[in-house]
């Protein structure tokens, strides 16, 4: 059995399918050559078109096509080669043209599946029911003027991709790792930056529950959730109230919800009597979009390399374990910086290295891997100041501390300090033979049986070479002078 | 001749010949809009200013040699056209105050070939009507009477205003927009030629949208040779307009003088429906007889699903408008009427901005795209339109071009026709099916009512054969030896 919720009459099982909306990364907005670009001044980015002038008509922007293309293929998903735009009609002061131009009946991108992993390691398949292209609408904002709201229309027309999901979906754990395999995905082709906190990808939640075995029941829709936790919040707060609404002898009614994260509950926006009537229709002013198939196939080739894909390469290519493959390809940045570590090294040290006290650092130091105070190149050298035995493990730490703060290269971070490991045996040998000398009585003991102080020499013998003896070397000379 | 009485050929040769210069054309013009503008209300807004400074400009360039067949001609354009820096109505108070900061592609083109724009001409209001008397500033009047009769009769519509200026000399020619016939019938009720080119030959860009899919720009003028010279400077492939078409524009002014030796004319017998007029089918005979004796092979045709024109395009084009008409709410532009909250303010501004036929045709708009209704009304609207289309299709099968009465009726007086919107919507019953089909018409004078008013031809063509229309609009054109004018014209007393 999977995730259930367990009610006064029995357990539960949620079911969920997520609409994502993820803005298109382009130069200029989806039908109009005003910047895409996120931010500037209110209105700054607003064409007669965006702002639903008199006789301004919309024009296709190939490259937003091309996202949606690509994203299609980033999701296994069938690319349809003739799709249509509609008009999606609706009166809001944040609408300029009173309709929003979307595709309903004929998406550019038809059904597909994405691959999600959970927290046991469990994969499953969630399915994709299409892809479609549509306009942003602009925003308004009712808290800047004691008596009128205000409207900025600098992301009206910007493209957006919906990617609607099937209702596959059975916990909220699924729902976020959905949500962050998309997010993934779209980031690997570089079509969304999927960033939830601009807004430039957001989520509706549809929610319902059943009892194992049943039907699909009547299910809300939870509008414009923008983080993967507040998604997995909503569903499980969301699938608790319709469970006591069932339960309490109460029908679930379909209808549009919001969720509240400061309360962690959802409350009704409008019922389904108060759903508009969107009266769509084909959009006139666009003819039908035909796709070239050579295109679509030179968009193909031109993939990069897919989430999925790369985790596979990483097992085989560098023998480490898919976990840590997971890890690495989390995104193409961080998987681009192992690369670049492991490349004609030892590719195990470099992922426990990266996995390790590199991630430790940046956590600690608040850094992402591009303001990481340690590059790729920086790392690779520490790793080969460790293969060739330039400096042991021990010390090794200590020289990343080093370039972590300083941002220096471990190379000159060995020279400066002297930290160059200790290989030369008649070192060794005298450092050994002093400690030896100054502890008669913990050698006598260890003579005696107590095998235990073994490690206490090594101890005090690497404390006298300030850390710096071969580790193999000091073992090897302390057992040959102790017996 | 007085020089407000010359075709645009005519005064283009004068202009470059030196006999007159651009700016006496203008100014003779702009004194003629002075004087019967007030009676006729063609235009919404005069712009005699900027015709001049258009007229000095044209000068320089005729003296530079560097005119086009159009440079120094005044014009009247259609106050659907969004024109830069001038205001622009579209007839209707809800777009009061509106000065658009663009100009369309189809008078940017016109003012590159070196036109002259003597003001904004009158329509009904959102191009929606046969009559004029929807616009929000008033109707026009007719510059033609029944023989013995004073009435006001109206000049036809939605390019009203245009058809109107042109046929009483206060303007050489004129831009028009066909959605349903908006620019043949007001051609037809006036005594000019008009023709809506094929869709997608004229970009739409900058053109006040009524039914996107249905919109033409296209010429009213006097001679289809002035038609041919306008519409050359008007059409062309824009990348603003995704539904302009990426082809050729042909030389249409050689088109005239080509002949119809040979070409085969097709006679739809669903266009001669219950209730036509004798005189009417008169007419169309009279017209059939003229292309049989040019050299023409006339072959009856059918087109089986003529009947269904009207009420599809009452559903089509209302839908359309409905939607498009959408952005006038008050936010951003034009009108707004203040009021309790959002949805309030919608309400009153557009209580107030649009007149009862925009009402109407939004209501009807949205009741045909509403769920539950959809697929009876539009979806059912679009597969018939689709037949329409094939008709046409198997008709240019066999003959090159379709000749039909343009009206079922010559113009009607001002307040007739005015109890049932379905009597006015019968108006274009001949002129809707090209809309339809997306296919160029035209309408040619060919004769005069038994009361003395102008009554048009119409030729239709296969797509993006406008040359074929033109040639055998000209073989009616000089075999009618239309001449006769209306009665309220420029210089008369």
């Amino acid at each position: 059995m999977g995730y259930m919720l367990e009610g006064s009459t029995g357990a539960w099982e949620i079911v969920v399918g997520l609409e994502v909306h993820a803005q298109v990364i382009s130069e200029s907005k989806l039908f109009s050559g005003a910047s895409a670009t996120y931010g500037g001044a209110p209105n700054a980015h607003v064409s007669f078109i965006d702002a639903g002038f008199p006789g301004m008509l919309p024009v296709i922007n190939r490259e937003c096509v091309a996202q949606a293309v690509r994203t299609g293929l980033g999701l296994n998903a069938q690319i349809n080669l003739h799709s249509r735009f509609d008009r999606k009609n609706y009166f809001y002061a944040d609408l300029p043209n009173g309709y929003q131009i979307s595709q309903f009946a004929h998406p550019i991108v038809g059904t597909g599946t994405v691959e999600i992993e959970l927290q046991d390691g469990t994969i499953k398949h969630i399915g994709i029911t299409r892809l479609h292209l549509e306009q942003d609408a602009g925003k308004s904002m009712h808290d800047q003027h004691p008596a009128k709201s205000v409207i900025d229309l600098n992301r009206a027309g910007v493209g957006l991709m919906e990617i609607v999901s099937e209702p596959d979906i059975r916990s909220p754990e699924e729902a976020g790792a959905y949500l962050r395999k998309i997010r993934q995905i779209v980031r690997y082709l570089g079509t969304c930056d999927g960033n939830m906190e601009e807004g430039s990808m957001r989520a509706d939640v549809n929610v319902s529950v059943r009892k194992p075995g049943e039907e699909f029941r009547t299910r809300c829709e939870i509008k414009n959730v923008n983080s993967v936790r507040f998604v997995m919040h909503a569903v499980e707060a969301e699938a608790q109230r319709q469970i006591e609404v069932w339960e309490s002898g109460g029908t679930v009614t379909q209808e549009t919800r919001l969720y509240d994260p400061a309360r962690g509950e959802t409350r009704s926006m409008r019922s389904k009597e108060d759903a508009h009537d969107y009266r769509y229709f084909p959009e006139p002013d666009l003819l039908p979009l035909v796709l070239d198939e050579n295109w679509v196939a030179d968009l193909k080739a031109k993939l990069p390399e897919l989430p999925d894909d790369k985790r596979k390469r990483f097992c085989a290519q560098y023998g480490i374990t898919f976990y840590d493959a997971g890890v690495l390809t989390a995104d193409q940045l961080t998987a681009d910086f192992y690369e670049t570590v492991a490349k004609n090294r030892d590719a195990r040290l470099s992922c426990n290295w990266i996995t390790g006290d590199f991630f430790a650092a940046l956590n600690r130091k608040s850094a992402t891997i591009e303001t990481s105070p340690v590059s790729a190149a920086a790392l690779g050298e520490l790793i080969d100041l460790i293969t060739d035995q330039t400096i042991n493990g021990r010390i090794a730490k200590d020289v990343f501390e080093d370039m972590v703060e300083t941002g220096k290269m471990p190379a000159a971070i060995v020279e400066e300090k002297g930290l160059r490991q200790v290989t030369d045996t008649g070192a060794i040998d005298a450092a050994v033979a002093a400690i030896l000398a100054a502890n008669p009585d913990k050698v006598a003991e260890y003579k005696s049986g107590k095998d235990k102080l073994f490690g206490f020499f090594v101890g005090q013998v690497m404390k006298a070479m300030q850390g710096k003896g071969n580790p193999a070397l000091v073992n090897e000379v302390i057992k040959k002078q102790l017996s | 001749m007085s020089l407000t009485d010359l075709t645009i050929a005519e005064a283009s040769a004068k202009l470059r010949a030196r006999e007159i210069s651009a700016v006496e054309l203008t100014t003779a013009h702009n004194e003629a809009v002075a004087a019967l503008n007030p009676r006729l209300n063609a235009y919404i807004t005069t712009t005699p200013e900027q015709a001049l400074e258009q007229a000095k400009a044209a000068d320089a360039s005729i003296a530079a040699g560097t005119a086009t067949p159009l440079t120094g001609i005044p014009l009247a354009i259609k106050d659907l056209f969004c024109t830069e820096g001038v205001r622009t109505t579209a007839a209707s108070k809800i777009l009061d105050p509106f000065i658009p900061p663009y100009e369309s592609t189809v008078t940017a083109q016109l003012k590159a070939a070196g036109a002259v724009f003597l003001g904004k001409a009158n329509l009904d209001e959102f191009a929606m009507g046969s009559s004029n008397i929807t616009s929000g500033y008033g109707p026009v009047e007719n510059p033609w009477k029944r023989n013995g009769s004073d009435a006001k009769l109206v000049p036809g519509g939605s390019s009203g205003g245009s058809a109107a200026a042109v046929a009483a000399r206060i303007a050489m020619g004129a831009t028009g927009t066909d959605t349903g016939g908006s620019i043949r019938q007001p051609a037809a009720f006036t005594g000019l030629t008009g023709i809506k080119p094929t869709y997608g030959r004229c970009s739409r860009y900058g053109i006040i949208a009524f039914a996107s899919s249905l919109d033409q720009a296209g010429p009213l003028a006097r001679t289809t040779e002035d038609c041919a010279i306008l519409l050359q400077a008007m059409s062309g492939f824009d990348p603003r307009d995704s539904t302009s078409a990426e082809r050729h524009v042909p030389d249409f002014r050689a088109a005239i003088s080509r002949g119809v030796k040979g070409r085969r004319i097709g006679i739809p017998a669903e266009y001669r429906m219950d209730g036509i007029s004798a005189e009417i089918d008169a007419l169309w005979q009279q017209g059939i007889t003229w292309l049989r004796k040019a050299g023409a092979e006339i072959i009856d045709i059918s087109l089986p699903h003529t009947k269904y024109g009207l009420p599809v395009y009452y559903i089509v084009a209302p839908a359309e408008a409905s939607s498009n008409l959408a952005r006038y709410d008050g936010v951003r532009f034009g009108a707004r009427v203040d009021g309790e909250d959002l949805i309030d303010m919608y309400e009153r501004t557009r209580a107030a901005g649009f007149g009862a036929e925009v009402k109407r045709r939004i209501m009807i708009g949205t009741y045909v795209l509403s769920a539950g209704y959809y697929d009876a009304y539009y979806l059912k609207a679009q597969k018939i339109r689709a037949l329409i289309l094939r008709d046409f299709t198997e008709a240019f099968g066999k003959v090159d071009a379709i000749l039909t009465p343009a009206t079922p009726s010559a113009a009607f007086g001002l307040g007739e026709k005015m109890d049932d919107p379905v009597t006015m919507y019968l108006n274009d019953v001949f002129t809707v099916p090209s809309n339809l089909a997306g296919i160029p018409a035209m309408s040619v004078p060919a004769g005069l009512s038994s009361e003395g008013l102008p009554l048009g031809l119409q030729i239709i063509g296969r797509h993006f054969d406008e040359e074929t229309v033109f040639s055998v609009a000209a073989a009616i054109e000089r075999a009618a030896n239309f001449t006769t004018k209306p009665a309220i014209i420029a210089g008369a007393k």
